[in-house]
């Protein structure tokens, strides 16, 4: 960040040129954060067992999870990945579009090493289904799973997503068939969700209310609960009233059947909260370089430190760069509007090389303009150069076409570096909040990955934080 | 024009944004519309760059040509009170259901109930009228939650059916149900180009669709302006490098001398061309994607400037001239 400090500093006092430069090298300026996250010798580390990846919907973070897995295994490790809500093609790039609940092994990846690439699509109803069929005999788990209030909860409760992907991480852990586990996180509506869900289920489940509701149905009238059952007359009354006395019972015979299940609960959301803050643990935030997702990440930075999550840093995903990053979208606009408008550029007649540019430098240190046989090398032969001054609406001869072409290219560099700055912005922002946060930058691919080669793609992009650009000083 | 407008969309596809553009160009020309906030996140807000919204209808904005917006985040917990209030004049057992956690227990277990409360509550202002008689907003927007939750949202019927076979709750959900599934409601999702959320976009329809729920438009969000198109693309993989340097160099930038800076030039532009096409070309994939669904289709731009409440008026704007609004 200092030297560039040191040009802006130095820029009122600069002439026209220099200041351009200042410019443009400012608008270069790498978004170097206060660290940087190395990925590899964290995936590498045979003490990382589970990395979880967090950050707010649309951020990348399936695919981040999935390329990590993927390069940890590639590095030797076995590695399972558990992912919520995979994009469909890149599940079946990975053989886990089916449902099923239990880890695959990917095929196709490159096991030199000796490691293994396991994935899961989290089915949270089965999951649910799952610890009820384990602690419970056959005959009350058939009462429970045919429940209505177990149904709905299983399916629909707000928190049941990710509590279940918190015991699914739980159980994956206690098989300790992997080295290193990659959790991708739900899309929860907020930060929150995910941290909290896990304990509002265990805490609801297991909790006061849930056995005050319950206590009349099974201790009858029983004079000691008299004072209890005022309070539960008045409230069973109201919510009865309320829902109608159905839904009631339901949650009754629901929790009398689930009785010796309860504890387990809060003990198994308290392990799975332990099991998070432990040291082999790592949470990754993922965001985009955008306003919303940074504001979220900072959100959930802050959230991990007060519950004592161990946070190994920040990758921000479909980071923009440019090749031709010393050319700023001022002068690229400025050159595009001379190339198209020829009333400026084509003052002469408008042959290539000799064209006035209202640009200072440049065409000055060009003693040796190039053989205008190039020109009709691009041109096929016999379309000789007939646009006049006051004709520019007709923009077909070859040499305007190209011009045309190359303001158009212009332009998207001039977005381009808009959206740098944009990014830059938003990412300092950050920075400047939270300095002591690792980053790692992921280039912007064009396109969706849907398959293992995009996802080793993103891995070295994970890794190499951001690829060096080849130099293009103007 | 149906009277609610419920605005989905992914997660990430800027349906806040969306729908408060909506809600202000709705608004043009002297209406009153209401912008609904139900999950929480105090969006709406951020956008009007003002403090917190309280479970209360507030007016915001001033739309062009004199109309107003109000904007209520709805808290499903206070709205089960205000409910229970209604029906039953609890008064302070109100308060003590609070104490119990019997309010926590009813909003977010029963999840049926907690969103039976919150369209309870938008279609309540969709059919509120004032003392002459007329309706209280001439429009109510709802920022619903996301695509992946839509259509369970809105099916409360189905949600409650199996939990409050009777009651009063079953009854206010027979009550939303029929304002949902009537003309008077018409369901937007919000899409940007790119392969997952048009794929969401088009489970999301067809799910609607299944519960009979009335889909309106297809609104694509964030949409880059085209600076090449593709016969242009074509074009710049036809021409020499060197054409491209001297016409560069032509315009002032970097010499003209060869394999001078205009030169350097050439392979960094060409490279973001490459990348420009290539999601040129998803764009336009994910287009056609999107024209099968069968539904009007409409398109907003990126703001390059970011999103701030002149953004918002540009949203607007844009959106009356596609005769959304």
């Amino acid at each position: 960040m200092s030297p560039d400090g040191t040009q802006a500093q130095n820029r009122p006092q600069a002439g026209p040129r220099s200041k351009a430069r200042a410019h443009a090298q400012e608008g270069a300026r790498p978004l170097s954060p206060a660290r940087v996250l190395d990925i590899d010798p964290l995936l590498k580390d045979p003490e990382t067992r589970i990395v979880v990846c967090c950050g707010s919907g649309g951020v990348g973070k399936t695919t981040t999870a999935a390329a990590l897995g993927l390069r940890a295994a590639e590095m030797g490790r076995k590695v399972v990945v558990l992912t919520i809500d995979p994009a469909r093609r890149l599940a079946q790039s990975m053989g886990i579009d089916s449902l099923d609940n239990t880890p695959r092994r990917v095929k196709g990846i490159d096991d030199s090493a000796g490691g293994e690439l396991h994935a899961m699509m989290l089915d949270m109803k089965r999951t649910f289904d799952e610890i009820v069929e384990v602690h419970v005999d056959p005959d009350r788990a058939a009462a429970i799973l045919g429940n209505p209030f177990y149904q709905s909860l299983s399916a629909g409760f707000a928190g049941t997503q990710e509590y279940m992907a918190m015991e699914k991480l739980g159980q994956l852990r206690a098989r300790d068939e992997w080295d290193l586990i990659v959790v991708d996180t739900p899309p929860s509506r907020s930060a929150l969700d995910f941290l909290d869900a896990p304990k509002r289920l265990g805490s609801f489940l297991d909790g006061r209310l849930i056995r005050l509701l319950t206590a009349p149905a099974k201790l009858g009238g029983r004079a000691g609960m008299k004072f209890l059952n005022v309070g539960m007359s008045m409230m069973t009354g109201t919510l009865g009233k309320l829902l109608g006395g159905q839904l009631l019972k339901d949650v009754q015979t629901f929790v009398a059947a689930m009785d010796t299940t309860f504890g387990g609960f809060r003990t198994r959301a308290d392990a799975t909260y332990k099991l998070l803050q432990a040291p082999g643990t790592a949470f990754l935030v993922v965001a985009a370089p955008e306003r919303d997702a940074l504001r979220e990440a900072a959100y959930f930075v802050e959230r991990l430190a007060a519950e004592s999550m161990p946070l190994a840093g920040l990758v921000l995903n479909r980071v923009h760069g440019s090749g031709a990053d010393r050319l700023s979208a001022e002068r690229a606009l400025a050159a595009a509007e001379n190339l198209e408008d020829p009333r400026i550029v084509d003052q002469d007649g408008g042959k290539a090389g000799v064209r006035n540019s209202p640009d200072t430098y440049g065409s000055s240190d060009s003693p040796d303009s190039d053989p205008p046989a190039d020109a009709t090398s691009a041109a096929p032969a016999g379309t000789a150069s007939v646009d006049t001054p006051d004709a520019p609406e007709t923009p077909d001869t070859p040499e305007r076409s190209v011009d045309q072409l190359a303001a158009g290219l212009l332009r998207l560099h001039a977005d381009r570096m808009h959206l740098l700055s944009r990014e830059q912005r938003t990412r300092d922002r950050f920075t400047a909040r939270h300095p002591e946060v690792a980053v790692t930058e992921v280039a912007a691919l064009p396109g969706d990955v849907h398959d293992l080669a995009g996802l080793r793609d993103i891995g070295d992009r994970l890794a190499t934080d951001r690829p060096e650009l080849p130099d293009a000083r103007v | 024009m149906s009277r609610l407008q419920v605005v989905s969309g992914k997660g990430g596809t800027g349906k806040t944004t969306v729908s408060a553009a909506l809600a202000l160009a709705l608004a043009t020309e002297g209406k009153r519309t209401l912008l609904v906030e139900v999950e929480g996140r105090q969006g709406i807000a951020q956008l009007f760059e003002t403090e917190a919204l309280p479970y209360e209808e507030r007016k915001i904005a001033v739309a062009p040509g004199g109309g107003e917006v109000y904007a209520l985040a709805i808290d499903p917990e206070l709205a089960l009170l205000d409910y229970l209030q209604m029906f039953y004049k609890l008064g302070s057992a109100g308060r003590a259901l609070k104490k119990l956690g019997a309010i926590d227990f009813a909003t977010t277990i029963a999840p049926g109930l907690r969103d039976v409360l919150l369209t309870g509550k938008a279609c309540e202002a969709v059919r509120r009228k004032d003392r002459h008689g007329r309706f209280a907003y001439d429009y109510v927007v709802m920022d619903a939650p996301p695509t992946g939750r839509i259509t369970r949202f809105l099916n409360v019927n189905d949600e409650v059916a199996g939990l409050a076979k009777v009651g009063p709750i079953h009854n206010q959900a027979q009550a939303v149900m029929r304002v949902l599934k009537s003309p008077e409601t018409s369901v937007h999702l919000v899409t940007l180009l790119e392969e997952m959320p048009v794929q969401e976009t088009a489970d999301g329809i067809a799910e609607l669709r299944g519960a009979r729920l009335p889909v309106g438009r297809i609104i694509v969000n964030m949409v880059r302006p085209e600076v090449l198109d593709a016969d242009e693309l074509a074009l710049v993989r036809s021409t020499p490098r060197t054409a491209l340097a001297r016409s560069l160099s032509g315009a002032g930038l970097g010499g003209a001398r060869r394999g001078g800076h205009a030169e350097r030039l050439v392979d960094p532009l060409l490279e973001q061309a490459e990348e420009y096409a290539a999601r040129y070309e998803l764009e336009q994939e994910q287009r056609a994607v999107l024209g099968e669904l069968g539904l009007p289709l409409h398109e907003l731009p990126l703001l390059a400037e970011g999103m701030d409440l002149a953004g918002l008026y540009e949203l607007a704007t844009e959106l009356r001239k596609q005769g959304i609004a």
